[in-house]
């Protein structure tokens, strides 16, 4: 092979690009422990603003650079704007929630680049100078990927001076080891969140803008480039920059080569290689183990019993939910049946996420796996519908076992992201194994029973199924299994102690959670009558953190509530503007901001309020 | 919960008002359209823009059957199962008469699935999958665009004309561009036994690794190239590929890069030569483009788009079948759409009795830089009948229960 070293350059190019995205992300991550979603957004951003002010400038190198600054002060701009007014509100949340409010601006900067910028891709038209190449080793080097190669160990060693040479950096250092000690210690932590996020989203804008050299700014930036950064910053180990640029080599070059040896390989690669990375070393190449010892000292609130108003209420609404069909129509009664759907997925992910502090990013893998082994068996042996309901949570179950085994060794974040790396696998299978599962054309023809045909019948069984289930899980929570499972949230070590078997007890709430959810995909599928990729997607997975998070992860009724009002608001505003995403974002962002605790935890808290005051 | 349920009481009550009117036989056609207008604006606005202007022409001219056309649209969200559960509001809620739209396959293929189903009819518009008519078609179920195999099809009948033996292909990693480059294949070694494929390169939808991928290409020494590669991943491409010197020297084949959605973002980077297929816009100078083209201009003040036509044919088209039908009692639609005629402007086509596929035809041409802008040159329209299979092969990949 003569092609090797003009491969590795493009590999390196590759590199430097990723090294840019999730150096700004890293350094955000340390600090703040906010996982930003919407990162990749300011990335887009970077793009679009840059090709506003790059169109505008002549076209030699020296105003190109002059450009490219701008374009970096103003992302800043942009991070300081989104720190002080959305994340500086919930930082005292619990972790994750902040997840949602990032998702919401996501949301919302969707629409607002579609209105500023409109829909057509905008390419910057490259001056001559960055349309030169290089003759290297045979093949041509292309300015812009020589000026990136340069570039990635450029920002690496300014950072790594910033870091090492200043006292910002110093506290920088010192509040991505131990955040409360810091603030112990009297440093002004608003300041240093706000000039990190700064940093952070001016590097996300510099990605953006030398991206130009040789892409449009176009509306997929977002979330085209946002799970890699997030596989890049934890192949590297939270927090690491130079784990960072060592991750991003790794998976450059890796692609880089990757494809050509197996050109089919582009969907799942990165992700195999953060499993990979994620199984042999749990806290991802140059990171180490979270200091939680001190965090897990202020306890969740312990879940007890609905009080008995709220248990008359929920009767009330289960009696209301079942004579609804006999006063809603067609479509709304579809709707209802979705959120029967949407409340097994939330609930199953609020018992692995809330009892048993266990965050998945890929909740929806299990949900395509309960679709597939339904759809499959009637594809195979032609299964009839209760067939299928009934071998969706056991397939689903089983991969969880299997899965699980991987996955209760690693805690916090560097967990959530190998269930994201793992549904990302998932969806990669049923994606391209076209033969079995059709690819992403889908499964189609998934009848119904004659018996369950009408919408009505179809819908009684969605209900009986979904109260059955979150009955079942609320029996699970409220067992002595339950009360191990929260003890070993709360403090693995001393539930080690007192004799819990931590695995088995974590493993036990990923098969449990990832049958349920296995059920509500086949149940899903049924209503749909077909089964797609898409029910795999990082975004369908998003969803279900959403639901969660914004009804609240420490009451049993919290996931419902947040099931049924995302369902609900999903659907009446995609039907009524063009701008849902604008809206349902900006809801998200307020809901955050005015309930960190969830729908449900602010419900309790107003009510306890006026009981035990 | 009274709220929410005074709310869904109230909504369903106003709904069911368009029914009783229509009972009495002036109510409006109603035609319910679901796209990815969030997920791929750049297409489907134009397509919006053209559906509302051809409604109103339709209009204008006095309806069809004597009724007025009226058009519903929803946002699918690039989403399949939203699509469906959106149809489902659409035959339910909004009582449409007719389902329209789609513009991934797989939304195409959902909808399809759901008017089999539920015995309802639907029109696609954009898809271009060929599973929506032939191994996954039923009877319910219409397409107007040209297909994946239509498209392949002329491309490989020009490549053939080629001297190039020695092709590689680039796809994006998903069904459409799995079958443009199985038909692209098929279709140039059944013309050319002497034609070798010497690799492929499969980048991820919307996230090619350009410079990899273009380095890949250039080590395989093709003498020609067919590229599935659209939107971002084609400007990306194009620039790596034109920085790196992959198109000097060599003959490329390019599926849909003449559609100017695709094409413009190029700007004065469009390869120059390449065949593609495509849609030269208001460079067509027949009577009924022009005045379709001005009335478009007039109208949105912005050039037509691809799209635009797509979206226009789509609404006359469904104007022709209704009126075919003389009714829109679902089994009588169907009926009627079977070899129901309509007009474009680029031509007169037809949806095919035999697997409910539109002849609306295909532009192949080369492209070209004018003013710095890429524009199709040497282009001629094929007539969309003229690049389907033969009758025997179409029955054997349709189900029988599509008939």
């Amino acid at each position: 092979m003569d092609s090797i070293i003009p491969q590795l350059l493009t590999g390196l190019a590759g590199a430097s690009s990723l090294f840019l995205v999730a150096s700004g992300l890293t350094i955000i991550f340390g600090v703040t422990r906010i996982v930003n979603f919407s990162h990749g957004s300011l990335m887009m951003l970077g793009a679009y603003i840059g090709w506003s002010i790059l169109t505008r400038l002549p076209r030699e190198p020296e105003w190109f650079v002059l450009g490219i600054i701008a374009t970096v002060l103003a992302t800043a701009v942009i991070g300081v704007l989104l720190e002080v007014v959305v994340l500086r509100r919930v930082y005292r949340a619990p972790e994750l929630f902040q997840l949602l409010a990032t998702f919401g601006v996501v949301l919302i900067l969707q629409d607002v680049t579609l209105w500023i910028w409109g829909p057509v891709e905008l390419p910057l038209s490259r001056p001559r100078w960055l349309r030169t190449a290089f003759d290297v080793a045979g093949s041509r080097l292309p300015m812009a990927d020589l000026i990136l190669i340069i570039v990635g160990p450029v920002v690496l060693g300014l950072l790594w001076l910033v870091m090492n040479r200043t006292r910002w950096g110093t506290l920088v250092r010192a509040a991505t080891l131990d955040r409360e000690m810091v603030a112990a210690l009297g440093v002004d932590q608003r300041l240093l969140f706000t000039s990190v996020f700064a940093l952070g989203a001016g590097l996300a804008g510099f990605g953006g803008a030398l991206s130009l050299m040789s892409a449009s700014a176009n509306l997929h930036i977002d979330l085209a480039v946002i799970t890699d950064a997030f596989v890049v910053v934890v192949v590297g180990g939270l927090g690491s920059l130079t784990g960072a640029f060592a991750a991003s080599l790794l998976i450059g070059i890796l692609q880089a080569f990757g494809i050509v040896l197996i050109p089919k390989s582009t969907l799942v690669l990165v992700f195999l290689v953060m499993a990979v990375v994620l199984v042999f070393r749990p806290n991802g190449l140059m990171g180490r183990p979270q200091a939680d010892a001190r965090e897990a000292l202020v306890a969740a609130p312990v879940v007890r019993p609905a009080p008995r108003e709220l248990r008359l209420l929920s009767l009330a609404t289960l009696l209301l939910a079942i004579v609804a069909p006999f006063f809603v129509g067609d479509y709304y009664l579809t709707v209802l049946t979705d959120a029967c759907v949407a409340v097994i997925f939330a609930t199953s992910l609020h018992f692995m996420m809330g009892p048993g502090g266990m965050a998945s990013f890929g909740h929806a893998a299990w949900f395509g796996i309960g679709a597939y082994a339904a759809g499959l068996l009637m594809q195979w042996i032609g299964a009839p519908m209760p067939i299928g309901l009934l071998a969706a949570p056991i397939a689903a179950g089983i991969v969880a076992a299997l899965f699980g085994w991987f996955v209760v060794r690693l805690s916090g974040v560097y967990l959530s992201m190998l269930t994201l790396a793992f549904a990302q696998i998932v969806w990669a299978i049923c994606f391209q194994w076209v033969e079995l599962t059709g690819g992403d054309n889908g499964m189609l023809g998934l009848v119904r029973p004659e018996w369950a045909r009408d919408e009505r019948v179809f819908y009684w069984v969605a209900l009986a199924l979904t109260v059955a289930v979150a009955l079942l899980l609320r029996r699970a929570l409220y067992a002595p299994y339950g009360y191990a499972l929260r003890a070993v949230r709360d403090s693995a070590t001393r539930a080690r102690a007192i004799g819990l078997n931590v695995g088995w007890l974590r493993m036990a709430a990923i098969v449990i959670a990832g049958a349920a959810c296995g059920l509500s995909g086949a149940l899903f599928s049924y209503g749909k009558g077909s089964i797609f990729p898409t029910y795999i997607t990082i975004s369908h997975s998003v969803e279900a953190l959403l639901m969660v998070l914004l009804g609240g992860l420490q009451t049993i009724a919290g996931p419902i509530i947040g099931a049924l009002v995302y369902t609900g608001l999903a659907d009446i505003l995609m039907r009524s503007t063009d701008l849902w995403r604008l809206v349902l974002g900006a809801v998200i962002v307020l809901l955050v901001v005015a309930f960190p605790e969830g729908i449900a935890g602010a419900a309790r808290r107003l009510w306890l309020r006026g009981r035990e005051a | 919960m009274h709220v929410t349920r005074r709310l869904i009481l109230g909504a369903s009550g106003s709904l069911a008002l368009p029914g009783l009117l229509r009972a009495q036989g002036t109510a409006p056609i109603r035609i319910g359209e679901i796209n990815s207008y969030t997920t791929n604006p750049a297409f489907t606005l134009p397509y919006r823009n053209a559906m509302q202007l051809a409604v109103e022409q339709i209009n204008g001219k006095g309806g069809v059957l004597g009724r007025q056309l009226e058009l519903i649209t929803r946002d699918d969200a690039g989403r399949p199962q939203d699509a469906v559960r959106l149809a489902g509001e659409m035959v339910n809620d909004q009582k449409v008469d007719v389902l329209a739209g789609a513009y991934l396959s797989n939304v195409g293929l959902a909808l399809g699935e759901y008017a089999a189903q539920n015995k309802r009819l639907y029109i696609g518009g954009e898809p271009l999958t060929d599973a929506m008519v032939w191994e996954r078609g039923n009877r319910y179920t219409f397409r107007l665009r040209p297909s994946t195999y239509m498209q392949a099809a002329i491309l490989a009948e020009e490549a053939a004309k080629l001297p190039a033996k020695r092709w590689v292909t680039v796809s994006p990693n998903y069904e459409f561009g799995q079958s443009g480059v199985k038909w692209f294949k098929q279709l140039l070694t059944a013309r050319r036994p002497d034609v070798q494929f010497v690799g492929e390169q499969w980048p991820a939808l919307g996230r090619v690794d350009a410079g990899a991928t273009v380095q890949a290409l250039e080590q395989m020494k093709p003498d020609g190239i067919f590229n599935v590669l659209f939107g971002p991943d084609l400007t990306n491409f194009v620039r790596q590929g034109n920085t790196r010197g992959l198109f000097e020297k060599r003959s490329v084949a390019s599926l849909l890069t003449g559609e100017p959605e695709y094409l413009d973002p190029l700007g004065d980077e469009a390869p120059e030569g390449w065949i593609v297929t495509g849609y030269p816009g208001e460079a067509i100078d027949t009577p009924a483009h022009k005045a379709y083209a001005a009335a478009y201009r007039a109208k949105f003040n912005a050039k037509p788009m691809c799209g635009s036509l797509v979206g226009y044919a789509l609404i006359n088209s469904i104007a022709a079948g209704v009126t075919k039908a003389g009714s829109t009692e679902i089994e009588k639609m169907v009926e009627g759409f079977r070899g129901a005629r309509f007009d474009t402007p680029v031509g007169p086509a037809e949806y095919r009795a035999i697997d409910h596929q539109g002849t609306l035809g295909v532009f192949v041409g080369k492209t070209a830089l004018r003013r710095n802008e890429g524009v199709m040159t040497d282009w001629r329209y094929i007539d969309g009948k003229d690049l389907l299979p033969g009758d025997d092969f179409v029955r054997g990949l349709r189900p029988a229960s599509a008939s």
